[in-house]
């Protein structure tokens, strides 16, 4: 069951992350990203009916902090790398509705 | 179809966010502080940045497992974190921690009591995430953002659409802020945005024997009681209202939406569509481990579950015969509750510690904005009190009294009431004397009490409280009455 991705699926998930593509790069991307899909899909070839499903590779789990509060950065540190900020504040472009796009 | 007449029935479930009282953020070390400086409460964690690692606060995941308990839902042995995919500047990793499909609790219910019911509703689950930051969107042409609260830990409860009104609604977000309350697991302020509310809202019209169902809409973000109730009111007339102009306003048929609460207008706005259905491209988040929750956790967790709201309101009306009121405001918080039951404990007549608890120590505790718990006085003292209430040592007014001396003085209350002379005079002649005074000084009053019907009872009251008055505070209430009883009789009869 090769999968593949189309432009259509490229410019929904480009949407998705709010990324502006262009047609040029749908095209690229939806090759690209096939390929891609195509590699990981050789992970099939393996019989896995006996192996119960999981979510993760480490035999670990219940990795618990006590609630104790640790030094936070300043908010000079915290807007170090920021593109601008504002008394405090990250300032970013407006945002408009969250569904346009 | 304007006219016809039809019943309709409101469907409600509600989506609840809890932010839990923790000292830290969910999955870093950063305090949660309200109103701290912007961007004050931030590190490489909840700022998102590249390569740092979330590690889960372990209190968080007790508390989120102790209120599923509550809830009666069953508790997940296993469970994990996914990632939902979104992209907005107050979530700074593009993505938010929460639990998609393992819950960790689910199947439960929660029983309210709604006028002289019991109504329950299902919980479909409850799951922990992390809160967003916030974006103030009043500045020009710019959006300033504070991550302060990116990070803090959220418990998401859906019920199942088992709200039938708004005012069953209303009452089990009072009812559930109760509960957090008392299991200590949030503080459940409204003004601090610790309970965040959204009803999913339609209605069911039932017309010519057909029945027809409005499309569901979700109102967003209500920080309110109140807001809950009229908003949840507003929708369901605007919803059939709909239905009547268009008979194709039906689910299935025109597509859900999500509205906002205009509390200056009153009405429910348009936000957006939801014909596609949300893609938040949720997967396991493989920087956290899974949860395994053992027996013994389980049991620790389990132990820590203390007797629930309703339970408490019942017993105390049963097992110390106070009234449904009382109950309800000595049950309202925990810290009230217990202290009630101590000082009930420490040998002092329950039914007027409950009485001086709620009219005089909260009142008190409300004047001057702190927890009863909080005023500094002794339980042994407050025990006290009520003890030389209930033997008539003094009356009503001088407890009170005593009561606000004893906020800055530790002297024993029986001490207070010997110095302050209020120490109650039984004594038969000087009640007589203070009746007497009152009588000679306010003939209207007498004339009132004796002749006119309809300011008889004033009247009467009027002279006790004169009498009352007289006698400094002193005088046993009761005997005060009979007496003066006793003299407006005399009058009468002319003796
Ligand atoms: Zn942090």
């Amino acid at each position: 069951m090769a999968s593949s991705l189309d432009e259509a699926a490229v410019r929904h998930v480009a949407r998705l992350a709010r990324l502006k593509i262009t047609d040029t790069e749908a095209t690229l991307f939806a090759s690209q990203l096939s390929k891609v899909l195509e590699y990981v899909e050789q992970l099939n070839e393996v019989d896995t009916r006996n192996v119960p499903p999981t979510a993760h590779a480490l035999p670990v789990s219940n990795v618990f902090r006590e609630d104790v509060v640790r030094a936070s950065w300043t908010t000079d540190q915290a807007l170090h790398n920021a593109p601008d900020g504002h008394d405090g504040f990250f300032r970013v472009p407006k945002v408009l509705d969250q569904e346009s796009s | 179809m304007s006219d016809q007449t039809l019943t309709t029935r409101t469907i409600v479930g509600l989506e609840i966010h809890v932010q839990l009282q923790t000292k830290t953020k969910m999955f870093c070390g950063c305090p949660v502080r309200f109103e701290a400086p912007p961007n004050s409460c931030v590190c490489p964690v909840c700022l998102g940045h590249p390569g740092a690692l979330p590690v889960m606060n372990g209190q968080a995941y007790r508390w989120a497992v102790l209120t599923g308990m509550a809830l009666n839902c069953a508790i997940a042995r296993h469970t994990k974190w996914d990632r939902k995919s979104y992209f907005y500047p107050d979530l700074p990793k593009n993505y938010q921690i929460s639990q998609y499909d393992l819950p960790l609790a689910s199947d439960g219910y929660f029983e309210v009591q709604v006028g002289a019911g019991t109504k329950r509703v299902r919980i479909r689950r409850a799951h922990l995430e992390e809160d967003a930051g916030k974006n103030l969107h009043d500045t020009g042409n710019c959006t300033l953002v504070d991550l302060n609260r990116a990070g803090a830990p959220l418990l998401e409860i859906v019920t199942e659409p088992d709200i039938e009104s708004a005012e069953e609604a209303y009452v089990f977000c009072i009812e559930l802020q109760r509960l957090v309350t008392h299991l200590g697991v949030s503080e459940g302020v409204m003004q601090k945005g610790q309970m965040r509310f959204e009803p999913n809202v339609n209605v069911a019209i039932e017309s010519q024997g057909r029945e027809y169902r409005t499309p569901i809409v979700e109102i967003k973000n209500l920080n309110s009681f109140r807001a809950v109730r009229q908003a949840i009111e507003y929708e369901a007339q605007r919803q059939t209202a709909a239905w009547r102009e268009n008979a194709d306003y039906q689910l299935g048929t025109v597509p859900n939406e999500n509205r906002g609460w205009n509390a200056d207008k009153g009405v429910t706005e348009f936000q957006r569509g939801k014909e596609a259905a949300h893609d938040y491209r949720y997967f396991p988040d493989p920087d956290l481990v899974p949860v395994e929750v053992s027996d013994v956790m389980l049991e620790e967790i389990r132990a820590m579950l203390p007797e629930l709201p309703i339970a408490r309101r019942r017993r105390f009306a049963e097992q110390y015969g106070l009234s449904v009121k009382d109950a309800e405001t000595l049950v309202e918080h925990r810290a009230t509750a217990e202290l009630f039951e101590r000082v009930v404990a420490g040998g002092a007549p329950a039914e007027v510690v409950g009485k001086q608890l709620v009219n005089v120590w909260l009142k008190l505790a409300n004047d001057r904005g702190v927890a009863v718990t909080d005023l500094g006085v002794d339980e042994t003292r407050m025990a006290e009190l009520a003890k030389i209430a209930a033997d008539g040592t003094v009356n009503k007014t001088a407890a009170n009294q005593i009561a606000e001396i004893m906020l800055s003085r530790g002297e024993s209350p029986r001490q207070l009431a010997e110095e302050l002379g209020l120490v109650q005079v039984q004594d038969m002649d000087s009640t007589r004397r203070w009746v007497e005074e009152a009588f000679t000084a306010n003939e209207n009053a007498v004339r009132d009490a004796l002749q006119n019907p309809k300011k008889m009872q004033a009247a009467v009251g009027f002279l006790r409280g004169q009498a009352m008055k007289g006698s400094g505070g002193k005088a046993d209430p009761k005997l005060l009455g009979e007496l003066i009883e006793e003299r407006l009789a005399r009058l009468r009869t002319g003796s």
